[in-house]
Order: structure tokens, then sequence, then C-alpha cells
């Protein structure tokens, strides 16, 4: 393989398109790449239809050879020949894994792949990042295009004519226009709106002699031209079956690369291709960016350094967008290995160098992120590793460094599913070759098997790290980041609290401190944004909106039901951990001054009576640890035979909850203070609405007659003040007693209507 | 109810006069069973204090508490005699168990006044003594047996009626951190069995239950921190292991224990303390360690020997992060203390105390002293708040009793539910209705938190 520099420039170009774009295949480092790919044109010349990484290549210079030799050859996805190499050459596939049970692996091919007709000679394969849709195109077109996307329950099927071989071909958003590249000055467009007219229409670059490397689209009806003197933004009129130039601007593009969900092109200029110019498109507008550069490593005098397009891949982070350059291991420097530098391109302002993963290895790789953490492959130990940029690393004033998360693992063996009607039960799944050379990477999350036809997302499991990240804080930042974590966090605070794996309890505080950390952070979004509704914001401004409740939050009824619950269940726990874990999240729940709901505390009482600590209780209820509410003055005031200061508590707890005045007169009457409840309501002033008979009924039944006239007279009294008689009315139903007293004091003794 | 008070019209202390406290004449304690044969007397006694006294002396003094003890038993077989008044001085009796008994013998209170002719007169005080208070130190005495508690019997009064534990009030905050400190340490020395937490002398967590911890209190605040306090205020409680390296610099030192840890022949020894009385004893080490005005007591089982090793461990996890807290406490407390103003001084002084949580509040007395706690009123004050209370203990029902005392003062004494207040309050000319508003607004400012009928 000749050094890159010397490729021929136009062909490597125009096979460069044809594929989506492409960081995708195995990154090798450059010397490497220039022996192995020798080697490799010599052992493996002969075979056909390698996999192109990247664009819906056609071959590479040595599939192009094959199918010189036999015309009518067309292979699909071509490998570029430097990468191709790999997979048989150095020792590496030799290098199984260990063997591990299914709980090691922490990364995994999906489910269901996204299946096309492998590439062969007469079925060309491209893939579309935009739209992630695999384009199976047969014979040019003519015997048919099956586009198949990972969501696409029905695979979109047409047929085009063959007008000559494409060289890449991408839907709008919305499936809405098809656009088609044959030549490297023109793109072909078919309407695929209905009530459109379906004739296809061509437009052909504007920049003279210039050649086009791609397109992409940025929207429904709008395109960039990408040409090697610069690129042409254009808008689609499908109605009049025309383009109309909206912007454009001239510069040398040795490459291209597209982040379709950030809607930026980064184009690569100079010579040394590592002077990188990013646009930005949005609804019609063409920005362009402060350019930046990547320091290129040093290398040998011998060989040109440059920066290869297959070393830099973009992607979104936590919502920034990041260029990853795999900065190979140089010889010259004494680095110990591989890493890969991240360049933060923010929306505005200058790209900034902020992250550096060490890889600790050499060879070659590639790049996938993955539910925002980054993952690197690696295929000489077939093995991947990887890192999330929100971990602590060692910050050295500008960038930091990041170590992986988790030792190196293989990517979970996959076996090839037996679809279709042939999947008969005698037919065993086939292994699938993991790592294979064959494979081209995308962003995100995509890897293609272009040869075997398939297309899956890359997934990260997260019950197997649990076992692997020994530190439980750690552990926590990890997975408080990812997607799908809720279960999997409750099922570490089970674990952790489990008899067998037992944390100390300072762990298991810093682990409820980082729930209760996302907890509150979600709790004061949602609040900030009640006031600013109440405030009548949301008209003025349509930016705001509701907080997402990402499954990282943890509030206190998922803690209570999946982990604490069963806990304080486990009969064999020592009681005085049960309770120093529950004062521990209590703890953390105040510390980040969240109110802590009445159940948890309903939990601690029940724990501690069950062991009769009555003592702590009280002294918890002392010092409010356990907050007021009726419910909880209700639980106490039941527990008065088992603890008689129990009642006082509750008393105290109804007093200071100050809305709990009836239940308060009705603890008393229930404890035949009738005075004591009289003179309560009376010093809040509601005595002039109380039920006369309720208190009289309850004097009556202490027996206590003296207590009985007292009460008496009050009502009488109360009588007299409001309606200037001291008798009762009939709708109080006092009768029996009046009786009563009659009986007891004499009729002479009731009270006497005066007069003022 | 109202008490012409001694010395009414003089102010308190008068010139003339020379005023002795109660004191204690004698203690002993005896069993019956141990020489019931004449000649065989002196078996029957376990201690005696002062033990100067004559051997035929401490035999009398016994028989005779045992003539009385016996001879009452005739009127009132289950409650015999409990205590025994003299011109001189007042015995008490105590049978803490069975046939094991307690006696304590305390002088009278004397005036010595100048006669005409220039004699001095002496006149007992008998009237001063309240049987409660007495036989409540008694009591005490007993539960105190084991902590060996010296007897300040001239400062008596109402606060050792109730033997109450004086809680250190706190957010919920710093307590939830307290407690999280607790439980770490209990974690991470597994053989401590329970632990308390102190703060200025005052309680904030206890793992012991109430009644222990009661005792444990009383050692702590009466005995064991202010034999300690001369010390500290001579300022040796310097970081002390500055110079260990490797050491994180911490005030923390152990008030029991070894005093130097450096010391490879350090004595590990810790006083005993029998916790859990009511159904088995329960026999524990008790570790005292302090940093700053936090002090902890780590409670070890008796059967395991605390080493040296240990109480470096202790010291290396405890220190550090108990002189932390002690700085989060104190600047908690400041902060507490200046969002509830700066009142200045009220016009009333009360005591508190809650039967039920053995809470009690009092700002009558100043801080104790290794000697004597102070009052800061006149004792004839602090005699009314004991026959306030003596008249409590006698109904169960919630009472409230107002009486107007020397000059200005009126005291107010109220129960509610298990709960005791007792009020001096000095106005001018007030008149019970006034006196009675001023004691619901202090209920309202100072007990507004609990339910404490007005």
């Amino acid at each position: 393989m000749p050094p890159r520099s010397s490729r021929p420039r136009g062909e490597g170009r125009s096979l460069q398109h044809r594929v989506g774009r492409g960081y995708g295949r195995w990154a090798p480092p450059q010397p490497d790449a220039a022996r192995l790919s020798a080697e490799d044109r010599r052992s493996r010349g002969g075979r056909g239809g390698g996999v192109a990484p990247g664009s819906g290549v056609r071959a590479g210079p040595r599939a192009a050879v094959a199918a010189a030799a036999t015309t009518t050859v067309r292979a699909g996805f071509h490998r570029e020949p430097r990468s191709t190499l790999a997979a048989a050459l150095g020792a590496p596939t030799a290098v199984a894994a260990p063997a591990m049970g299914e709980e090691d692996y922490y990364l995994e091919l999906c489910e269901r792949p996204v299946q096309f007709e492998k590439a062969n000679p007469v079925n060309c394969v491209f893939f579309d990042e935009a739209n992630k849709q695999v384009f199976a195109v047969r014979s040019g077109g003519a015997t048919g295009v099956v586009v198949k996307g990972p969501d696409d329950r029905n695979p979109i099927s047409f047929r085009m004519d063959d007008k000559g071989e494409v060289k890449c071909i991408k839907f709008s958003l919305e499936n809405k226009i098809l656009a088609v590249q044959r030549t490297s000055k023109t793109v072909d467009f078919c309407n695929f709106i209905p009530d459109n007219s379906q004739l296809e229409y061509t437009q052909e670059c504007k920049t003279k002699n210039a050649n086009i490397l791609g397109f992409c689209w940025t929207s429904s009806t709008e395109i960039v031209f990408i040409t090697d003197q610069g690129i042409e933004f254009y808008q689609v009129l499908p109605e009049k079956r025309s383009l109309k130039l909206l912007k454009s601007h001239n510069l040398n593009v040795n490459w291209y690369m597209y982040c379709p969900e950030s809607a930026v092109i980064l184009l690569s200029t100079t010579v040394l291709e590592n002077v990188l110019q990013p646009f930005h498109f949005r609804a019609g507008t063409m920005s362009k960016l402060p350019k930046f550069e990547i320091e290129l490593p040093a290398a040998p005098k011998s060989t040109k350094p440059s920066l290869s397009e297959r070393d830099i891949a973009m992607a979104t982070v936590y919502g920034q967008l990041y260029v990853l350059f795999l900065r190979h291991h140089s010889r010259t420097s004494n680095s110990t290995g591989a890493e890969v530098v991240l360049y933060h391109l923010p929306r505005e302002g200058a790209c900034k160098k902020m992250h550096i993963l060490k890889l600790n290895r050499t060879g070659k790789f590639a790049l996938n992120v993955v539910d925002n953490l980054v993952v690197v492959h690696h295929q000489d130990t077939e093995t991947s590793v990887i890192f999330d940029i929100k971990l602590r690393g060692e910050f050295d004033g500008s960038v930091t460094f990041h170590h992986p998360v988790l030792p190196a693992r293989s990517i979970q063996p996959y076996q090839i599913p037996i679809a279709g009607p042939a999947a008969v039960t005698s037919q065993s799944p086939v292994p699938c070759k993991l790592y294979s050379s064959s494979w081209i990477v995308f962003q995100p999350d995509i890897i293609i098997s272009a040869s075997q036809g398939y297309l899956w997302n890359l997934q990260v499991k997260l019950e197997p790290i649990v076992n692997l990240l020994p530190d439980k804080g750690r552990l926590m930042d990890f997975l408080l980041q990812r997607k799908e974590c809720k279960m999997v966090i409750l099922s570490v605070c089970s674990q952790m609290l489990s008899e067998s794996d037992r944390a100390s309890l300072p762990v298991i505080a810093t682990v409820f401190d980082k729930l209760n950390h996302e907890y509150k952070k979600y709790l004061d979004a949602e609040q900030s944004y009640a006031m600013a509704v109440e405030a009548g914001q949301s008209r003025s401004s349509p930016l705001l909106k509701r907080p997402v409740r990402t499954q990282a939050v943890l509030d206190q009824s998922d803690v209570y039901t999946h982990v604490l619950s069963a806990f304080v269940e486990k009969k064999e726990m020592p009681h005085k951990f049960v309770i120093a874990v529950l004062m521990e999240y209590i703890r953390s729940l105040n510390q980040f001054q969240i109110a802590v709901q009445h159940y948890l505390h309903e939990l601690v009482i029940k724990t501690l009576v069950q062991h009769n600590l009555f003592y702590m209780l009280h002294q918890f209820l002392q010092y409010h640890v356990l907050s007021d509410s009726k419910p909880l003055a209700c639980l106490l005031l039941s527990l008065e035979s088992f603890y008689p200061p129990a009642h006082q508590l509750s008393l105290d707890m109804l007093k200071r909850l100050s809305t709990a005045n009836d239940e308060i007169v009705e603890v008393l009457l229930s404890k035949h203070q009738v005075l004591a409840a009289l003179r309560f309501i009376r010093g809040i002033g509601g005595h002039d609405n109380i039920s006369a008979r309720k208190f009289l009924d309850a004097a009556k039944q202490t027996e206590d007659n003296m207590l009985f006239y007292t009460i008496f007279r009050f009502f009488e009294q109360r009588n007299q003040r409001l309606r200037g008689s001291p008798n009762f009315t009939p709708g109080e139903h006092c009768e029996e007693h009046v009786a009563f007293f009659k009986q007891i004091f004499g009729d002479q003794a009731l009270m006497r209507p005066t007069t003022f | 109810m109202a008490v012409a008070a001694a010395g009414a019209g003089s102010g308190p202390w008068a010139t003339q006069e020379k005023q002795f406290p109660p004191a204690l004449l004698s203690f002993f304690i005896y069993n019956p069973r141990f020489g019931p044969r004449e000649g065989e007397e002196e078996n029957k006694i376990l201690f005696y204090h002062p033990n100067e006294v004559e051997k035929n002396e401490k035999i009398r003094n016994v028989g005779l508490c045992e003539a009385i003890v016996q001879f009452t038993r005739t009127f009132s077989p289950s409650k015999p005699a409990k205590s025994l008044h003299t011109q001189k001085n007042r015995q008490f009796f105590n049978e803490p168990e069975e046939h094991f008994w307690m006696v304590m013998v305390v002088r009278n209170p004397i005036i010595e006044k100048q006669s005409k002719d220039g004699k001095p007169v002496i006149e007992y005080q008998e009237e001063e003594l309240l049987d409660k208070v007495y036989s409540s130190v008694l009591q005490q005495c007993y539960s105190m047996y084991k902590y060996l508690q010296t007897l300040h019997l001239q400062s008596c009064d109402l606060l050792d009626i109730f033997g109450g534990i004086s809680f250190f009030p706190l957010d919920k905050m710093t307590y939830l951190k307290i407690q999280s400190f607790i439980n770490r340490v209990e974690e991470s020395l597994n053989i401590v069995k329970y632990t308390a937490f102190l703060y200025n002398d005052q309680l904030i967590w206890s793992g012991l239950e109430q009644d222990d911890m009661r005792i444990l209190y009383k050692y702590l605040t009466t005995s064991l921190f202010p034999r300690h306090m001369e010390p500290e205020l001579a300022g040796r409680d310097s970081p002390i292991r500055a110079e260990m390296p490797g050491n994180l610099q911490h005030y923390g030192r152990f008030l029991t224990g070894p005093l130097n840890l450096n010391d490879p022949d350090a004595k590990c020894r810790f006083p005993k303390i029998f916790v859990n009385t009511d159904d088995a004893y329960e026999e524990l080490h008790l570790i005292v360690y302090k940093a700053m005005s936090a002090a902890v007591c780590f409670m070890i089982d008796a059967s395991i020997q605390p080493t040296l090793d240990f109480c470096r461990r202790l010291d290396s996890v405890v220190g550090p992060q108990l002189t932390v807290l002690a700085s989060d406490i104190c600047e908690q407390f400041n902060i507490n203390k200046r969002m509830s103003g700066s009142e200045k001084e009220p016009q009333f002084k009360f005591i508190y105390f809650n039967h039920m949580n053995l809470a009690e509040k009092s700002t009558v007395h100043m801080r104790k002293t290794p000697s004597v706690s102070l009052t800061s009123v006149h004792p004839d004050l602090m005699k009314i708040l004991g026959d306030i209370n003596s008249d409590f203990t006698r109904v169960d029902e919630d009472e409230e009793i107002i009486v107007k005392a020397m000059s200005d003062y009126w005291v107010v004494g109220k129960k509610s539910d298990r709960r005791e207040l007792y009020v001096i309050l000095n106005q001018k000319n007030a008149n019970l209705i006034e006196v009675n508003e001023e004691v619901k607004k202090l209920c309202a400012t100072q007990f507004n938190n609990i339910f404490f009928l007005d």
C-alpha cells in the first residue's frame, strides 16, 4: 500500500462518498497500516466483496483490481485497504477472550439487528447516518432498492433505472426526497411525496471543475453538496423539481464528516488535512464556526503526517458535540499507548481540547458512543473499553485524563439468529465473528457487517458492571448517568444492604447522598418550572420546558418500595444496622433539604417498636427527627399501651400541627380528661362551637358528680351568653343530661336566666 | 400555703448571722441478718462513714436505726419509717434490697447568732430540710453506689428530687449527623455495645435505657466532668497529638482510661458500670472520650478487656470526627442562639421537668461546679419549690399552685400531664391575675411546641 498521500485522490474520494460517511473502519496506526496492507494485498488479493468502511463505497483499490478482472463484479461495502488487512494478519485473532460467564460482558449487540441483503458483486450496500437507513441497491437499482431503518417495520422498496453506478444514495429527512449520486458532478433527485411528480431531476455542482465528494440532507428539503473545492447549500423545491442555491463557501476540502444530530459538517482542509472547518446548518441558514487544528503526533521524518479521516469521529456526548480524534501511539514520544482526544465543539466560541482517554494499548481501534459513554473497540485483543467523561479524572489544568471505567471485555458473543420460514429447529444458530475486520462502525452506536448483512446497535448492559466496579460511589456516579439505570441502581441498593454483600455505613451513606443529589436536582427544576408557569412565563418564553424526569431520579417511594421495605423485613439483619441504615437515608434526605415522607418515619417507628427500643424512639421524636404529621401522631397514640409516654408525644405533636385541635379534644375526652379538653378548646377560642352533649357524655362517664356539675354549668353559661338563656335547645340533645343534673343536684341547682 | 419565710424583711444572708448549711454526719449500710446474735453485732455493718467512729458507737447507731424501723413497722407494716426528725439532725432510712439498709444522717442547717451579751447562740433550722429531697438523694446513693460518688448535701434541692437529664437543644440536621457518627463508630468498633453523646454536659443521645442513663448522667455531670474541668480551664486541652506523625490533628482525649497513648505501659483501666438493672445486670466498661465540648461514652462488655491497641484505634477513628462534629455543633448552637435573639434577662426564673423523658431545664441553677451547684435564688424560694413538689406528688391530677413569697416574689407551680413547671417571678406589686398572665406568656414563648395546658 502506498503511503496515503500518494493514493489516487480522485478515486479515493469518489469511493468514499458512496457509503454514508465514514469514520467507520478500524483505524490502525499509520506505519503499521502501510506494512500490513502490503501484506494483505498479497495474501488476500483475490477475495471479493471486502467490506468498505464508511461510505457506501464501492471498491477500494484492491477491490477495484478484482472488479477490473471480473468486470461484472461490483462489491458493495468495500473495505478500505488499510483497514481490511487487519483481520487476518496480526496475531490478534488468536488471542481469544478469556472464558467468562455471561454476567461478565457489559457490551452487547442488539437482539434484533437490521438485516439486509449482504454486499456482493450485484448488490451494493449504502448506509445513511442521518436516517440510519441501509440501502441495498441491486443492479444499480434496476432490480430493486430496499431501504431498511432500525425502527422501520416495513422496508421501503422501489426500483429505479440503472443510469450508472450509484456512488451515494440517501433519503431526505422523513423520506420525502431521494437523492442519488451517480457522477462526480451531479446529484439526481426523485420525489417521494404523494401528488408530486416522480420524474427524476438533476443538480450539477455550481463550482466549475469541482468534484462532488458527497452530499448530506440537513432537513426534509435542504441539502449540502460537499465538493473538493467547497460546499454548496441548496433548497430543494420538489413541486418545481428544481434546486435553489442558498449559500456556498469555497475552500479546499480533503474529506468531510457529517454529524446529523447536531447538523454540523466538518471539512478537512490544508495539506496536512488537520485543520478542520465546521459548518452548522439550521432552517435555511449555514453558519461557519471557528476552524481549529488537530495536533498531530510527532512522526518520523520519512512519513509525512496527515490527519486521516478514519481517525476522526463526531458525536454528541452529554448533550455536547465533540470531535473525537484517535491519536495513535507515537514511537518517538514516550507515551504508553494510543489515546482518544476529545475536542469540544460548542455552538458558539472556539473548539477546545477537553478530555484525553488513555487507551494504554496500541493497534487498531474503532469508536462508538453509547448512552453517553465512549466505547473504544480494540481489534487486536478483540475487546472493548468504555470511558465516561463525567466520572472524575485527572485534571492537569486544561485537559482531563480518563482511564477506562472497567477492565477490557469482549462484546458478548452473538449468535446469528436464523430468521424467516427457513428457520428450522435442526439448524443451530451460527456464532457471529466479533471484531471482524469486515465490521464498519458508525456514530453513535452502529456496527455494520456488510458481508453478513447485519446492522446492529451496540448496547451497554448495566447489570454486569455492578460486580466489575467495586467502588460503590464511582459505580453510582456511573449508573446515575445511564438511561436505563433505575432498576439496576435499586438492585445495587438492595445488594449493599443484603447480609452477604453488606456495605459499610459510610459507603451506604455515599450511595444515598448520590441518589438524593439527583433527586434534589430534579425537585428543584420542577419547582422553578412550576414557579415560572405560575408567574405566567410559559407564554412569553417558549424555551421553558417541563423538566424531564430521567430514570436517575429515584424518589423516596422508589427506595421505600424496592429497597427499604424488604430490607426491614429481614429477620436476620441486626436491628442496629437496620436502624442505622434508615437513619442514614433520612439524614441524607435532610441534608439535601428534601421533605421526608411519613411512610419512612413509620418504617423507623415500626422497627424501633418491634425491638422495644422505645427510648430511642422517644429521643428521635424529642429532636424532631421524625417530622410531625397526623398519621404519625395517631400511630404514637396506638403505642400508648406499650409505652405510656407515647401519649404525651402524640399530644405534643398534634399541638404543633395546629390543625389537629379536634383530635386533641377527642384524645383528652377518651382519657376522661374532660376539664382539660374544655380548657384546651377554650384556650384556642373554639368553645362556642363544640357539642355540649359530647362533653356532658364524657363527664357523666367519669362518675365524678362535681366534674359533671362543672361541665354542665359551663354550658349553661355558654347558652346564656350566646342565646340569653341557660337552657339547652332541643337540637343539642341534652335532655338526658338535664334530667341527670336535676336528679343529682335538684331543680333549684339549674341556672336561672339572668337579664342584664 | 404562703410561707412567711425566715428572715423576711431583712435581705437574705443577714449580716450578723453565720450560717452553716446542712452537712452529712454519717452514712452507713447494714444488714440485720448478718449478725443476729449478741456479740456479733459488728457483722451487720457493711459500711460506715466516717470510719473513725468508735466501734461501739457504730453498733449503737445501727441498733437504734433497727429499733426505730422495727418500732414503726408496728403501725405501718409495709411502709416503715423513712426519716427521723430531731432537733440537731435528721436520719433517712432506705431499704433498697431486702434486709439491706442504707442510713444517712444529716445535720440540720445552723444559724449562729450573736446574743446580746456577745455569746454565740446556735439555732438549728429543723424545718429547712425537705424529706423528699434527701430521701431521693439516698435512693440515688443506692443507684450510684457503683459510681462511688461524693455527696454534696449542702446543695441538694428540687433538681435532686427529679434526677433529671438536661438535654442539649440542637437542630435536626446536626442531630442526624451525630446519629450517623455514632452508628459508624459502633460499626467500625464493633465491641462497643452502647454509646452516649453529650455536649456542654448536656445529653444529646443515649443508647442506654432511660433509667441507666439517668444514673450515668448524674455520675458524669456531678463527678467525672467536674474532675476534668480544671485541667481544661488551665489550657491543657490543646491538640496534644500534633507532634505524632501521620495522625490528623484533633482534640480528642480519654477522660477514663489511658492518659498517654504513646506510653506503651499506659494502663487501659476503665470504670465499670452496671446497666439494665431491671432484668439482668450487665457489666460494662465505661470509656469516656472527649473533644472540645463534646463527650462520648462508649460502653463495652466487661468480659472484653480493652487493649492499648483498641484505645489507639478508637482515638484515631473517633478523634478527628468528633473534633469536626464538636465544632459543627458549636457553630450551629451559636447560629440558633443568634436567631432566637439576645433577649434581655427575663423577669422570671423557672425549673421545668418532664417525668416522661426526664428532661429538666433550669434557669435557676448556674453551671455546676465540682463541689456545689449554685442557685441564683434564695434558699427559701427553693424550699417553697420543694414544698409545691410534695403537694404535686400527693395527687395525680393536673394542678396549679401559686404562692406569694417574700417581698416581691411569686412562686408558681404547674403540673400538666406528667410535666412540672416552677416559675419564680419578681414583680413589684403584681396581683394574682397579672402573675397568671405572666406565666401564660412564659408558656407560650418557652413551651409552645409541647402540649402544656394553661
